[in-house]
């Protein structure tokens, strides 16, 4: 279901790849790193001007871990997470709701979710001495004893199953479902949950799923907030305490990368509703590959950036076809799809698609103008402060850092190495990525045209 | 979201109202507003040298307020004009939501999308939001660009202009909007009804983005009269917050701002709502797999910070709401969505608290499989009653206040979520210094207010349900062979 309600995002999503980093800095954003002895790697900026600090840990436990049999396998088991407490010692069991008010008491926030790629726990906490102490100390014991309770995980599932199948009555939810099967075939990315996998999950295969891959020498721990490094150590230290600690950490299974497609591939369903939904893509490329900057740089010109993109003077301003119409690409480990998507009267889709695949061809036969990529260029590197203007956006930007390895000066390059991309720069790069003859095109509620 | 032209669900009373109304969306959304002006363009702003926002007045009537936040080179500006789907009449519904897009689309000395593209090569992000009270606009930039920012919005503010072309081509993207936000969701549809039904005379009957037909039969010129009307600089609140001096925005606010003439605002009709004579009930039949079912009783709104039997109402009613539905294994969680009997797949409860015209409070819920919507009804009252009956605990009360302080200083991150509140305090005629007095005024609220409120407002004759009743889809249905002939209709 995140999958699909990625689908959905409107265009500045195409910007997330960017850094954000903290305004508090402008002219260096110094990330502070190190490995502690358990093995989690801790990335710091300190932001005194709030007394308040943001954590987030993230672990190679996201959906692309799921057995094909149980999809949401990583989903559930973050969301489970949430659900209840074991008893530590003297410290008592919680249930969901007492874990509930505790977080309320604090006047603070823990969840954990999981991505594509990445389970993420996110603590947002007051730093006042008192609170902080006790916000900490409850998160670290719902890190290290969820207690997954059996009754808890029959009634979400049961939520779960209904709110699916109420997703599947809306068109949006229809297309998503269809296209990722397509772009992705029998890759994880492209693995759909529903009632089925849900039923096929236990709260045993939860426990298993997180004892696996929640491990403090997996960890990747970011923060931002009025904390020094000293608290910074300390304070992850103890959200890690109750983890098992691993002898060595031996690498988890590798998960194979997603095949291009060979053909290009029409799906057409018939449906009833008010606009009909297009999706047009194809596999695109994975974070770590060289050309992440050219491409992103080329998608702000295509369709990523709001009213100024091709796609969106063409399909919306100049046609008045489609509410929302975006391009942007979401690289992963693996090669995330590209994609294009817009929503239209359903007599007019066929105009849409044409129009819309007209463009994409456009740009990636042609590549953009000079003048297109100096006002991308001027749009992405003169608004890199606004990526970094709060705690929020800049504890994005350190865990994007830390998650794909980055150096830690990224940031701090990241305006010129923008500055130096050229137009045959990102005219190689989309030829490298992407074949407007081998895609996928999704159109769900289409009507004919009418006379 | 680059698309500058959202109807605001993030801003006033679409989010407060929303299924799962955080505590954070009713602050935001009852949060803030203008202080009378009380200075003049040159004169003393009171306000100390630290960060607190400072408020003044042009000599044309546009009111300027500037908060100061100097961890990062940016600054965001909100141009705020009390003017929304509160306004439009019979006929002309979706007007100032149109208005908001066409904002984009030229002025005398600016071609069609070249506002926008302005912004981009500064490096702006911007957006737009309608919502019933307000229309705003915004850019965030570094800061060393808001003056160029200012030119701009003072310029469409001023003379925004555009041809019947540019408007009959942005009007079918309006349309869009409108099948995506509301025809092809049931709920959002659902939200439709109930406030047809429960407004009669208010404004609030009808929808922001506007009914369908009244978008088909809109003209140009009813766009540009609603401009002309309402877009004058006493309706207008300047908002910037960000890494900026205040005595250098008042410069150049006056410098661009500054020389749009003054003019009168027009009268506002009133338009109050009558009391309402009984519970009224209403149906919508769509493609959904799932019932949910809307409660909305009519409650006071607060219309300023200071006590009054109206004000303190309101406030314990938002009290009220967020030890129903505050917090997960608050009180509605409990009762409704948890154990082996459950009847709900989610429970909301919120309170709208501040609008320029009648407040509701909602209850909300969807049925869990084998349980209606009658049921769910049902449950959401009783818990209430119990309220009425036993009154709540002092944890709960203490639990509730905790989460409204720490909200405040996260906020604090978000210059954007600083000028918004702001902004919508201005909208509503509340003070620069709203939020922390709304916030010290909730730590008074009693567990004594909160049962009165529960046994006050909940009776029969002040609600207005509205009832999802799912539809299958017609398996046999398959597009229809061209040409069909007249225009597609659209499916609700």
């Amino acid at each position: 279901m995140k999958k699909i309600a990625a689908c959905a995002c409107l265009a500045w999503a195409g910007l997330g790849f960017l850094p954000q980093t903290a305004g508090l800095a402008q002219a260096a954003t110094p990330i502070q790193h190190w490995t502690q002895p358990g093995g989690a790697q801790v990335y710091l900026v300190p932001s005194p001007g709030i007394p308040m600090l943001d954590v987030q840990l993230d672990f190679d436990a996201g959906d692309r871990r799921d057995p094909a049999a149980q999809a949401g396998l990583a989903g559930v088991t973050a969301m489970m997470a949430g659900k209840g407490v074991a008893a530590q010692g003297a410290a008592p069991a919680l249930d969901e709701n007492r874990l509930g008010e505790a977080w309320a008491d604090l006047g603070a926030s823990f969840g954990a979710d999981a991505g594509t790629d990445r389970m993420s726990f996110r603590l947002r906490t007051l730093t006042d001495p008192a609170l902080l102490k006790q916000a900490v100390a409850l998160a670290a014991r719902q890190i290290a004893a969820p207690s997954f309770p059996a009754e808890v995980w029959q009634r979400e599932r049961q939520r779960l199953a209904a709110s699916i199948r109420e997703a599947r009555t809306r068109p949006g939810t229809v297309a998503g479902i269809a296209y990722e099967h397509a772009v992705y075939g029998n890759h994880p990315y492209g693995f759909e949950t529903t009632p089925e996998t849900l039923a096929a999950i236990s709260v045993q295969d939860m426990q298993r799923f997180y004892a696996g891959h929640v491990q403090p020498c997996r960890a990747k721990v970011s923060l931002v907030g009025a904390v020094t490094r000293p608290e910074a150590d300390a304070l992850v230290r103890e959200l890690l305490a109750g983890l098992p600690a691993q002898a060595g950490c031996a690498p988890l299974p590798p998960v194979p990368e997603v095949q291009p497609l060979a053909a290009a591939r029409q799906i057409d369903i018939p449906f009833q509703s008010a606009q009909a939904h297009v999706l047009i893509g194809q596999p695109g490329y994975p974070r770590s590959d060289p050309d992440h900057l050219a491409l992103t740089l080329g998608n702000y010109i295509l369709g990523g950036g709001g009213f100024v993109s091709r796609l969106t003077t063409q399909v919306r301003e100049k046609r008045g076809l489609s509410y929302s119409v975006y391009s942007h690409f979401s690289p992963g480990l693996h090669a995330g799809a590209f994609t294009v998507s817009l929503q239209t009267r359903p007599d007019q889709a066929a105009e849409a698609v044409a129009v819309a695949r007209q463009v994409l061809a456009d740009f990636v036969a042609g590549g953009p103008t000079d003048a297109e990529v100096k006002a991308a260029q001027d749009n992405l590197v003169n608004g890199f402060p606004l990526l970094l203007d709060s705690n929020a956006k800049l504890l994005g930007n350190v865990a994007n850092i830390a998650w794909n390895n980055l150096p830690l000066d990224y940031l701090d390059t990241w305006t010129a190495r923008m500055q130096r991309i050229t137009a045959a720069d990102i005219k190689a790069a989309f030829t490298r990525k992407l074949d407007p003859q081998r895609m996928v095109t999704v159109v769900v509620g289409a009507q004919p045209a009418g006379g | 979201m680059p698309i500058p032209t959202s109807l605001s669900p993030s801003s006033g009373r679409l989010a407060a109202l929303g299924l799962a109304a955080a505590l954070l969306g009713l602050l935001g959304g009852c949060a803030g507003n203008a202080p009378p002006a009380r200075d003049s363009a040159t004169a003393q702003a009171e306000a100390p040298a630290s960060t607190g926002p400072q408020q003044f007045r042009l000599a044309n009537g546009l009111t300027v307020i500037v908060k100061p936040d100097h961890r990062a080179p940016t600054a965001v500006q909100m141009l705020w004009v009390r003017a929304g789907a509160y306004d439009e009449v019979d006929g002309t519904s979706g007007v100032a939501h149109v208005l908001e897009h066409m904002m984009f689309k030229g002025t005398a000395k600016l071609k069609p999308g070249e506002f926008s593209r302005q912004v981009a090569l500064l490096g702006g992000r911007e957006n737009a939001f309608t919502s019933y009270d307000h229309t705003g606009y915004y850019q965030q930039v570094p800061a060393g660009h808001l003056p160029d920012v200012m030119a701009l919005e003072s310029d469409r503010f001023a003379h925004n202009q555009w041809s019947d072309d540019e408007f009959a081509k942005e009007l079918e993207v309006v349309k869009e909007e409108r099948r995506m936000r509301t025809d092809d969701n049931p709920r959002a549809l659902l939200r439709e009804q109930l406030y047809a039904a429960a407004f009669v005379a208010s404004p609030y009957h009808r929808p922001v983005v506007g009914w369908m037909g009244d978008l088909d039969s809109l003209q140009a010129d009813d766009v540009r009269h609603f401009w002309q009307r309402w877009y004058v600089p006493a309706n207008a609140a300047l908002v910037v917050a960000g890494d900026v001096e205040p005595k250098q925005v008042l410069a150049w606010a006056e410098k661009t701002y500054g020389g749009i003439p003054a003019r009168a605002v027009p009268e506002r009709k009133p338009r109050p709502e009558p009391p309402q004579p009984g519970e009224r009930r209403v149906q919508v039949k769509a493609p959904a797999e799932q019932a949910a079912v809307y409660l909305a009783f009519k409650v006071p709104r607060l219309t300023g910070v200071e006590p009054s039997p109206d004000n303190d109402d309101a406030l314990a009613l938002t009290v009220l709401s967020a030890v129903l539905d505050g917090y997960q294994g608050a009180r509605l969680d409990r009762a409704l969505t948890q154990g082996p009997d459950r009847v709900a797949d989610a429970a909301g409860a919120g309170n709208g608290l501040v609008g320029r015209g009648p407040q509701l409070f909602m209850l909300s819920g969807v049925p869990a499989q084998g349980k209606t919507a009658a049921q769910v009804e049902a449950a959401l009252r009783a818990q209430v009653k119990k309220i009425a009956d036993e009154g709540v605990s002092a944890a709960e009360l203490a639990r509730v206040k905790t989460q409204w302080v720490a909200s405040q200083v996260y906020e604090r991150d978000s210059v954007m979520a600083q000028a918004q509140s702001l902004g919508s305090n201005w909208v509503q005629g509340l003070p620069l210094d709203a939020d922390d007095r709304l916030i010290e005024r909730l730590k008074t609220v009693t567990a004594a207010q909160v049962q009165a409120v529960a046994k006050k407002y909940f009776g029969d004759d002040q609600l207005t349900v509205a009832t999802l009743l799912p539809q299958p889809r017609d398996p046999n249905w398959r597009p229809r062979k061209p040409p069909a002939g007249a225009r597609l209709e659209d499916m609700h």
